[in-house]
Protein backbone atom coordinates (compact mmCIF):
# COMPACT_ATOMS: atom_id res chain seq x y z
CA UNK A 1 0.00 0.00 0.00
CA UNK A 2 1.33 3.40 -0.98
CA UNK A 3 -0.27 6.46 0.58
CA UNK A 4 -0.74 9.32 -1.90
CA UNK A 5 1.22 12.50 -1.18
CA UNK A 6 -0.26 15.83 -0.15
CA UNK A 7 -0.35 17.10 -3.73
CA UNK A 8 -2.10 14.01 -5.10
CA UNK A 9 -4.74 14.09 -2.40
CA UNK A 10 -5.21 17.84 -2.86
CA UNK A 11 -5.78 17.49 -6.61
CA UNK A 12 -8.21 14.62 -6.09
CA UNK A 13 -10.25 16.56 -3.51
CA UNK A 14 -10.20 19.74 -5.58
CA UNK A 15 -11.40 17.83 -8.63
CA UNK A 16 -14.15 16.16 -6.60
CA UNK A 17 -15.43 19.40 -5.06
CA UNK A 18 -15.41 21.25 -8.37
CA UNK A 19 -17.21 18.36 -10.03
CA UNK A 20 -19.84 18.31 -7.28
CA UNK A 21 -20.16 22.08 -7.60
CA UNK A 22 -20.73 21.73 -11.32
CA UNK A 23 -23.45 19.14 -10.70
CA UNK A 24 -25.15 21.55 -8.27
CA UNK A 25 -24.90 24.76 -10.29
CA UNK A 26 -28.21 26.12 -8.99
CA UNK A 27 -27.05 25.97 -5.39
CA UNK A 28 -23.86 27.80 -6.30
CA UNK A 29 -25.68 30.55 -8.15
CA UNK A 30 -27.74 31.55 -5.08
CA UNK A 31 -25.04 33.61 -3.29
CA UNK A 32 -24.13 35.34 -6.56
CA UNK A 33 -27.71 36.34 -7.28
CA UNK A 34 -27.94 37.47 -3.65
CA UNK A 35 -24.86 39.65 -4.18
CA UNK A 36 -26.38 41.34 -7.22
CA UNK A 37 -29.80 41.79 -5.59
CA UNK A 38 -28.43 43.31 -2.36
CA UNK A 39 -26.29 45.72 -4.35
CA UNK A 40 -29.30 46.82 -6.42
CA UNK A 41 -31.46 47.38 -3.33
CA UNK A 42 -29.41 50.34 -2.11
CA UNK A 43 -30.11 52.76 -4.97
CA UNK A 44 -33.81 51.93 -4.60
CA UNK A 45 -33.77 52.67 -0.88
CA UNK A 46 -31.63 55.82 -1.05
CA UNK A 47 -31.60 57.77 -4.29
CA UNK A 48 -30.34 57.10 -7.79
CA UNK A 49 -28.25 60.30 -7.89
CA UNK A 50 -24.83 59.81 -9.37
CA UNK A 51 -22.87 61.67 -6.63
CA UNK A 52 -24.46 59.75 -3.77
CA UNK A 53 -24.03 56.38 -5.49
CA UNK A 54 -20.37 57.10 -6.19
CA UNK A 55 -19.96 57.98 -2.53
CA UNK A 56 -21.52 54.82 -1.11
CA UNK A 57 -20.66 52.43 -3.99
CA UNK A 58 -17.42 50.88 -2.66
CA UNK A 59 -18.92 50.27 0.75
CA UNK A 60 -22.02 48.65 -0.69
CA UNK A 61 -20.07 46.32 -2.97
CA UNK A 62 -18.01 45.19 0.00
CA UNK A 63 -20.93 44.71 2.37
CA UNK A 64 -22.81 42.75 -0.32
CA UNK A 65 -19.73 40.59 -0.95
CA UNK A 66 -19.35 39.93 2.78
CA UNK A 67 -23.01 38.95 3.22
CA UNK A 68 -23.02 36.73 0.17
CA UNK A 69 -19.85 34.94 1.31
CA UNK A 70 -21.47 34.27 4.69
CA UNK A 71 -24.56 32.98 2.92
CA UNK A 72 -22.41 30.61 0.84
CA UNK A 73 -20.70 29.15 3.93
CA UNK A 74 -23.54 26.78 4.63
CA UNK A 75 -22.63 24.68 1.60
CA UNK A 76 -18.98 24.33 2.67
CA UNK A 77 -19.20 21.40 5.10
CA UNK A 78 -22.92 20.73 5.49
CA UNK A 79 -23.40 18.09 2.80
CA UNK A 80 -20.13 16.29 3.56
CA UNK A 81 -21.13 16.21 7.21
CA UNK A 82 -24.61 14.88 6.48
CA UNK A 83 -23.57 12.01 4.20
CA UNK A 84 -20.57 10.93 6.25
CA UNK A 85 -17.85 11.73 3.70
CA UNK A 86 -16.29 14.23 6.12
CA UNK A 87 -16.07 11.49 8.73
CA UNK A 88 -14.26 9.31 6.17
CA UNK A 89 -11.90 12.20 5.37
CA UNK A 90 -11.12 12.62 9.06
CA UNK A 91 -10.24 8.91 9.14
CA UNK A 92 -7.93 9.08 6.13
CA UNK A 93 -4.17 9.16 6.60
CA UNK A 94 -4.09 12.67 5.11
CA UNK A 95 -3.86 15.62 7.55
CA UNK A 96 -7.37 16.92 8.16
CA UNK A 97 -6.24 20.58 8.18
CA UNK A 98 -4.79 20.12 4.70
CA UNK A 99 -7.99 18.56 3.35
CA UNK A 100 -10.09 21.34 4.85
CA UNK A 101 -7.79 23.96 3.34
CA UNK A 102 -8.28 22.38 -0.08
CA UNK A 103 -12.04 22.25 0.45
CA UNK A 104 -12.01 25.95 1.38
CA UNK A 105 -9.99 26.80 -1.73
CA UNK A 106 -12.45 24.85 -3.89
CA UNK A 107 -15.28 26.68 -2.15
CA UNK A 108 -13.63 30.05 -2.83
CA UNK A 109 -13.17 29.14 -6.50
CA UNK A 110 -16.92 28.62 -6.91
CA UNK A 111 -18.25 31.29 -4.53
CA UNK A 112 -15.55 33.97 -4.05
CA UNK A 113 -13.94 34.14 -7.45
CA UNK A 114 -17.25 34.76 -9.27
CA UNK A 115 -17.82 37.72 -6.92
CA UNK A 116 -14.46 39.19 -7.91
CA UNK A 117 -15.43 38.78 -11.56
CA UNK A 118 -18.95 40.20 -11.09
CA UNK A 119 -17.85 43.18 -8.97
CA UNK A 120 -16.88 45.46 -11.92
CA UNK A 121 -20.41 45.06 -13.25
CA UNK A 122 -21.90 46.30 -9.98
CA UNK A 123 -19.24 49.01 -9.72
CA UNK A 124 -20.25 50.25 -13.15
CA UNK A 125 -23.86 50.49 -11.98
CA UNK A 126 -22.69 52.70 -9.12
CA UNK A 127 -20.86 55.03 -11.55
CA UNK A 128 -17.46 54.11 -10.13
CA UNK A 129 -14.69 55.57 -12.32
CA UNK A 130 -12.61 53.17 -14.40
CA UNK A 131 -9.44 53.85 -12.37
CA UNK A 132 -11.21 52.70 -9.18
CA UNK A 133 -12.19 49.42 -10.82
CA UNK A 134 -8.72 47.94 -10.64
CA UNK A 135 -8.42 48.81 -6.93
CA UNK A 136 -11.79 47.23 -6.18
CA UNK A 137 -11.01 44.00 -8.03
CA UNK A 138 -7.57 43.75 -6.41
CA UNK A 139 -8.95 44.32 -2.92
CA UNK A 140 -11.74 41.78 -3.46
CA UNK A 141 -9.26 39.25 -4.87
CA UNK A 142 -7.20 39.57 -1.69
CA UNK A 143 -10.13 39.92 0.70
CA UNK A 144 -12.58 37.22 -0.37
CA UNK A 145 -10.14 34.29 0.22
CA UNK A 146 -9.76 35.55 3.80
CA UNK A 147 -13.53 35.70 4.17
CA UNK A 148 -13.72 32.06 3.05
CA UNK A 149 -10.90 30.99 5.36
CA UNK A 150 -12.37 32.70 8.43
CA UNK A 151 -15.79 31.48 7.43
CA UNK A 152 -14.43 27.96 7.22
CA UNK A 153 -13.75 28.02 10.97
CA UNK A 154 -17.28 29.20 11.70
CA UNK A 155 -18.77 26.62 9.32
CA UNK A 156 -16.67 23.87 10.93
CA UNK A 157 -17.85 24.85 14.41
CA UNK A 158 -21.51 24.76 13.39
CA UNK A 159 -21.30 21.78 11.01
CA UNK A 160 -22.75 19.44 13.62
CA UNK A 161 -25.72 21.66 14.43
CA UNK A 162 -29.00 21.28 12.64
CA UNK A 163 -29.54 25.00 12.16
CA UNK A 164 -26.23 26.76 12.11
CA UNK A 165 -27.03 29.48 9.57
CA UNK A 166 -27.59 32.47 11.83
CA UNK A 167 -24.94 31.33 14.27
CA UNK A 168 -22.29 31.24 11.54
CA UNK A 169 -23.09 34.84 10.64
CA UNK A 170 -22.72 35.93 14.25
CA UNK A 171 -19.41 34.09 14.60
CA UNK A 172 -17.90 35.20 11.32
CA UNK A 173 -19.10 38.77 10.74
CA UNK A 174 -17.26 40.39 13.69
CA UNK A 175 -14.03 38.68 12.62
CA UNK A 176 -14.44 39.92 9.05
CA UNK A 177 -14.59 43.61 10.01
CA UNK A 178 -10.89 44.35 9.38
CA UNK A 179 -11.21 42.99 5.85
CA UNK A 180 -14.26 45.15 5.22
CA UNK A 181 -12.44 48.24 6.54
CA UNK A 182 -9.28 47.80 4.47
CA UNK A 183 -11.13 46.55 1.40
CA UNK A 184 -13.51 49.48 1.25
CA UNK A 185 -10.65 51.85 2.06
CA UNK A 186 -8.59 50.56 -0.85
CA UNK A 187 -11.47 51.16 -3.25
CA UNK A 188 -12.04 54.64 -1.79
CA UNK A 189 -8.42 55.60 -2.20
CA UNK A 190 -8.39 54.27 -5.74
CA UNK A 191 -11.37 56.50 -6.58
CA UNK A 192 -9.46 59.54 -5.41
CA UNK A 193 -6.52 58.45 -7.53
CA UNK A 194 -4.27 57.76 -4.54
CA UNK A 195 -1.82 54.98 -3.81
CA UNK A 196 -3.59 51.83 -2.57
CA UNK A 197 -0.61 49.60 -1.76
CA UNK A 198 -1.02 50.25 1.98
CA UNK A 199 -4.47 48.66 2.45
CA UNK A 200 -3.69 45.99 -0.15
CA UNK A 201 -0.57 44.95 1.78
CA UNK A 202 -2.62 44.74 4.95
CA UNK A 203 -5.27 42.65 3.20
CA UNK A 204 -2.57 40.32 1.90
CA UNK A 205 -1.06 40.06 5.39
CA UNK A 206 -4.42 39.09 6.89
CA UNK A 207 -4.92 36.58 4.08
CA UNK A 208 -1.63 34.84 4.80
CA UNK A 209 -2.38 34.80 8.51
CA UNK A 210 -5.76 33.18 7.82
CA UNK A 211 -4.17 30.81 5.30
CA UNK A 212 -1.63 29.53 7.81
CA UNK A 213 -3.75 29.35 10.97
CA UNK A 214 -7.33 29.03 9.68
CA UNK A 215 -7.18 25.39 8.53
CA UNK A 216 -5.69 24.26 11.85
CA UNK A 217 -8.53 25.91 13.76
CA UNK A 218 -11.07 24.50 11.30
CA UNK A 219 -9.67 20.97 11.70
CA UNK A 220 -9.91 21.20 15.49
CA UNK A 221 -13.49 22.48 15.14
CA UNK A 222 -14.44 19.65 12.77
CA UNK A 223 -13.09 17.07 15.22
CA UNK A 224 -15.32 18.61 17.89
CA UNK A 225 -18.30 18.60 15.52
CA UNK A 226 -17.74 14.94 14.66
CA UNK A 227 -17.53 13.87 18.31
CA UNK B 1 -1.27 -11.54 0.94
CA UNK B 2 -0.79 -11.97 4.69
CA UNK B 3 -1.10 -9.17 7.21
CA UNK B 4 1.93 -8.43 9.35
CA UNK B 5 1.89 -8.88 13.10
CA UNK B 6 -0.19 -6.13 14.72
CA UNK B 7 -2.09 -5.53 17.90
CA UNK B 8 -5.03 -3.38 18.90
CA UNK B 9 -5.62 -2.73 22.55
CA UNK B 10 -8.04 -0.84 24.72
CA UNK B 11 -7.25 -0.09 28.34
CA UNK B 12 -9.61 1.13 31.07
CA UNK B 13 -11.95 2.85 28.65
CA UNK B 14 -14.70 4.82 30.34
CA UNK B 15 -17.34 6.95 28.73
CA UNK B 16 -20.32 8.80 30.12
CA UNK B 17 -23.09 10.34 28.07
CA UNK B 18 -25.00 12.72 30.28
CA UNK B 19 -25.58 10.89 33.57
CA UNK B 20 -25.47 7.45 31.94
CA UNK B 21 -22.33 5.37 31.95
CA UNK B 22 -21.98 3.57 28.61
CA UNK B 23 -18.92 1.56 29.60
CA UNK B 24 -16.48 1.64 32.47
CA UNK B 25 -12.96 0.22 32.67
CA UNK B 26 -13.45 -1.61 29.40
CA UNK B 27 -10.36 -3.42 28.25
CA UNK B 28 -9.59 -5.74 25.34
CA UNK B 29 -6.74 -7.00 23.21
CA UNK B 30 -7.07 -7.98 19.57
CA UNK B 31 -4.36 -9.79 17.67
CA UNK B 32 -4.11 -11.15 14.15
CA UNK B 33 -7.09 -13.28 13.07
CA UNK B 34 -9.22 -12.15 16.00
CA UNK B 35 -12.50 -10.33 15.79
CA UNK B 36 -14.41 -8.42 18.38
CA UNK B 37 -18.15 -8.87 18.52
CA UNK B 38 -19.73 -5.85 20.18
CA UNK B 39 -23.15 -6.87 21.42
CA UNK B 40 -25.90 -5.01 23.20
CA UNK B 41 -29.43 -3.78 22.71
CA UNK B 42 -30.53 -0.55 21.09
CA UNK B 43 -29.07 2.45 22.83
CA UNK B 44 -26.45 0.47 24.72
CA UNK B 45 -23.60 2.45 23.19
CA UNK B 46 -22.31 0.14 20.44
CA UNK B 47 -21.96 2.93 17.90
CA UNK B 48 -20.37 5.25 20.43
CA UNK B 49 -17.82 2.60 21.39
CA UNK B 50 -16.95 2.03 17.73
CA UNK B 51 -16.53 5.76 17.15
CA UNK B 52 -14.23 5.93 20.15
CA UNK B 53 -12.19 3.03 18.76
CA UNK B 54 -11.90 4.86 15.41
CA UNK B 55 -10.66 8.01 17.07
CA UNK B 56 -13.71 10.04 16.04
CA UNK B 57 -14.92 10.46 19.61
CA UNK B 58 -12.86 10.73 22.76
CA UNK B 59 -13.28 8.47 25.76
CA UNK B 60 -13.28 10.22 29.11
CA UNK B 61 -10.39 8.11 30.31
CA UNK B 62 -8.35 5.19 29.09
CA UNK B 63 -6.03 4.55 26.16
CA UNK B 64 -6.45 2.93 22.79
CA UNK B 65 -3.24 1.50 21.40
CA UNK B 66 -2.40 0.43 17.87
CA UNK B 67 0.87 -1.53 17.85
CA UNK B 68 1.51 -0.18 21.36
CA UNK B 69 1.21 3.45 20.28
CA UNK B 70 -1.70 5.66 21.33
CA UNK B 71 -3.92 6.25 18.31
CA UNK B 72 -4.31 9.98 18.95
CA UNK B 73 -0.51 10.32 18.90
CA UNK B 74 0.05 8.30 15.74
CA UNK B 75 -2.93 9.12 13.57
CA UNK B 76 -1.10 8.45 10.31
CA UNK B 77 -0.07 4.91 11.26
CA UNK B 78 -3.44 4.05 12.71
CA UNK B 79 -5.58 5.55 9.99
CA UNK B 80 -3.52 3.92 7.24
CA UNK B 81 -4.18 0.53 8.80
CA UNK B 82 -7.90 0.81 9.54
CA UNK B 83 -11.14 1.23 7.65
CA UNK B 84 -14.51 2.13 9.13
CA UNK B 85 -18.10 2.08 8.05
CA UNK B 86 -20.72 3.64 10.28
CA UNK B 87 -24.41 4.36 9.91
CA UNK B 88 -23.62 7.01 7.34
CA UNK B 89 -22.30 5.38 4.21
CA UNK B 90 -19.96 8.20 3.27
CA UNK B 91 -21.15 8.28 -0.32
CA UNK B 92 -21.74 11.45 -2.29
CA UNK B 93 -25.27 11.43 -3.70
CA UNK B 94 -24.17 13.27 -6.83
CA UNK B 95 -21.46 10.77 -7.71
CA UNK B 96 -21.83 7.16 -8.82
CA UNK B 97 -20.49 4.22 -6.78
CA UNK B 98 -17.36 3.97 -8.88
CA UNK B 99 -16.49 7.67 -8.53
CA UNK B 100 -17.10 7.44 -4.79
CA UNK B 101 -14.86 4.43 -4.49
CA UNK B 102 -12.10 6.02 -6.58
CA UNK B 103 -12.14 9.22 -4.54
CA UNK B 104 -12.01 7.27 -1.29
CA UNK B 105 -8.80 5.61 -2.43
CA UNK B 106 -7.28 8.72 -3.97
CA UNK B 107 -6.73 9.82 -0.38
CA UNK B 108 -5.51 6.44 0.84
CA UNK B 109 -3.87 4.12 -1.65
CA UNK B 110 -2.24 4.88 -4.98
CA UNK B 111 -2.36 1.29 -6.20
CA UNK B 112 -6.05 0.62 -5.63
CA UNK B 113 -6.94 1.04 -9.32
CA UNK B 114 -7.57 -2.52 -10.54
CA UNK B 115 -8.93 -3.77 -7.22
CA UNK B 116 -11.77 -1.25 -7.59
CA UNK B 117 -13.01 -2.98 -10.73
CA UNK B 118 -13.01 -6.31 -8.94
CA UNK B 119 -14.79 -4.93 -5.88
CA UNK B 120 -17.63 -3.45 -7.94
CA UNK B 121 -18.14 -6.78 -9.65
CA UNK B 122 -18.09 -8.83 -6.47
CA UNK B 123 -20.52 -6.51 -4.68
CA UNK B 124 -22.94 -6.89 -7.61
CA UNK B 125 -22.88 -3.21 -8.52
CA UNK B 126 -22.23 -3.55 -12.27
CA UNK B 127 -25.75 -2.51 -13.19
CA UNK B 128 -25.71 0.70 -11.16
CA UNK B 129 -22.09 1.72 -11.55
CA UNK B 130 -22.96 4.80 -13.61
CA UNK B 131 -26.00 5.77 -11.57
CA UNK B 132 -25.73 8.59 -9.02
CA UNK B 133 -25.79 7.14 -5.50
CA UNK B 134 -28.80 9.31 -4.72
CA UNK B 135 -30.91 7.08 -6.98
CA UNK B 136 -29.73 3.81 -5.43
CA UNK B 137 -31.75 1.83 -2.92
CA UNK B 138 -30.58 1.70 0.69
CA UNK B 139 -29.24 -1.81 0.17
CA UNK B 140 -27.34 -0.86 -2.97
CA UNK B 141 -25.80 2.11 -1.15
CA UNK B 142 -24.75 -0.23 1.62
CA UNK B 143 -23.11 -2.48 -0.96
CA UNK B 144 -21.32 0.50 -2.52
CA UNK B 145 -19.94 1.41 0.89
CA UNK B 146 -18.94 -2.18 1.62
CA UNK B 147 -17.06 -2.32 -1.69
CA UNK B 148 -14.44 -0.14 0.03
CA UNK B 149 -13.53 -3.07 2.27
CA UNK B 150 -12.85 -5.30 -0.72
CA UNK B 151 -10.43 -2.73 -2.12
CA UNK B 152 -8.84 -2.03 1.22
CA UNK B 153 -5.57 -3.49 2.41
CA UNK B 154 -6.12 -2.21 5.93
CA UNK B 155 -5.51 -4.66 8.76
CA UNK B 156 -8.33 -3.52 11.01
CA UNK B 157 -11.93 -3.42 9.81
CA UNK B 158 -14.50 -1.62 11.93
CA UNK B 159 -18.10 -2.20 10.88
CA UNK B 160 -21.15 -0.78 12.59
CA UNK B 161 -24.26 -2.89 11.89
CA UNK B 162 -22.92 -4.15 8.55
CA UNK B 163 -26.10 -6.10 7.82
CA UNK B 164 -28.47 -3.15 7.92
CA UNK B 165 -30.58 -2.97 4.74
CA UNK B 166 -28.84 -5.95 3.15
CA UNK B 167 -30.66 -8.91 1.61
CA UNK B 168 -29.85 -12.54 2.43
CA UNK B 169 -27.19 -12.77 -0.26
CA UNK B 170 -25.65 -9.52 0.89
CA UNK B 171 -25.43 -10.75 4.48
CA UNK B 172 -23.75 -13.96 3.38
CA UNK B 173 -21.31 -11.91 1.32
CA UNK B 174 -20.37 -9.75 4.31
CA UNK B 175 -19.80 -12.83 6.46
CA UNK B 176 -17.68 -14.31 3.70
CA UNK B 177 -15.65 -11.10 3.32
CA UNK B 178 -14.95 -10.86 7.04
CA UNK B 179 -14.03 -14.55 7.21
CA UNK B 180 -11.57 -14.19 4.33
CA UNK B 181 -10.09 -11.11 5.95
CA UNK B 182 -9.57 -12.96 9.24
CA UNK B 183 -8.08 -15.96 7.45
CA UNK B 184 -5.43 -13.65 5.99
CA UNK B 185 -4.52 -12.52 9.49
CA UNK B 186 -6.67 -9.37 9.61
CA UNK B 187 -8.68 -8.04 12.53
CA UNK B 188 -12.28 -6.94 12.64
CA UNK B 189 -14.61 -5.19 15.05
CA UNK B 190 -18.29 -5.72 14.36
CA UNK B 191 -21.25 -4.28 16.16
CA UNK B 192 -24.38 -6.34 15.69
CA UNK B 193 -27.18 -7.49 17.97
CA UNK B 194 -27.46 -10.96 16.46
CA UNK B 195 -25.23 -13.93 15.74
CA UNK B 196 -22.99 -14.07 12.71
CA UNK B 197 -21.52 -17.00 10.84
CA UNK B 198 -17.90 -15.99 10.81
CA UNK B 199 -15.07 -18.47 10.48
CA UNK B 200 -11.34 -18.14 10.08
CA UNK B 201 -10.74 -16.30 13.34
CA UNK B 202 -11.44 -16.29 17.04
CA UNK B 203 -14.24 -14.27 18.51
CA UNK B 204 -13.68 -11.81 21.33
CA UNK B 205 -17.15 -10.96 22.67
CA UNK B 206 -17.84 -7.61 24.31
CA UNK B 207 -21.25 -7.13 25.83
CA UNK B 208 -22.59 -3.65 26.56
CA UNK B 209 -25.54 -3.24 28.86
Amino acid sequence: MQTPGLLDSALALLARDLKLGYRRLGELANPLVFFLVVATLFPLATSPEKELLMEIGPGIVWVAALLSSVLALDTLYRSDMDDGTLEQMALSPQPLAWLLLIKTIAHWLVSGLPLVILAPLVAKAFFLPAEAMWGMVASLALGTPTLSLIGSIGAALTAGLRRGGALVAMLVLPLSMPILIFGARATDLAMDGMDITGPLNLLAAIMFLALSLGPIAAAAAIRVSLD
Amino acid sequence: MKFSQSSFQGRNLTLWRGDRCLFQNLGFTLGNSQWMHVMGGNGSGKTTLLRVLCGLSMAESGDILWNDKRIDRSRFDYHSSMIYMGHLEGLKGDMNPEENLRFHYQLRDKQAGDRIEMAIERMGLQRCRTLSCRYLSAGQRRRAALARFLVSQATLWILDEPFANLDVKGRALVEEMVSEHLAKGGMAILAAHHDMQISGGTEVPVELS
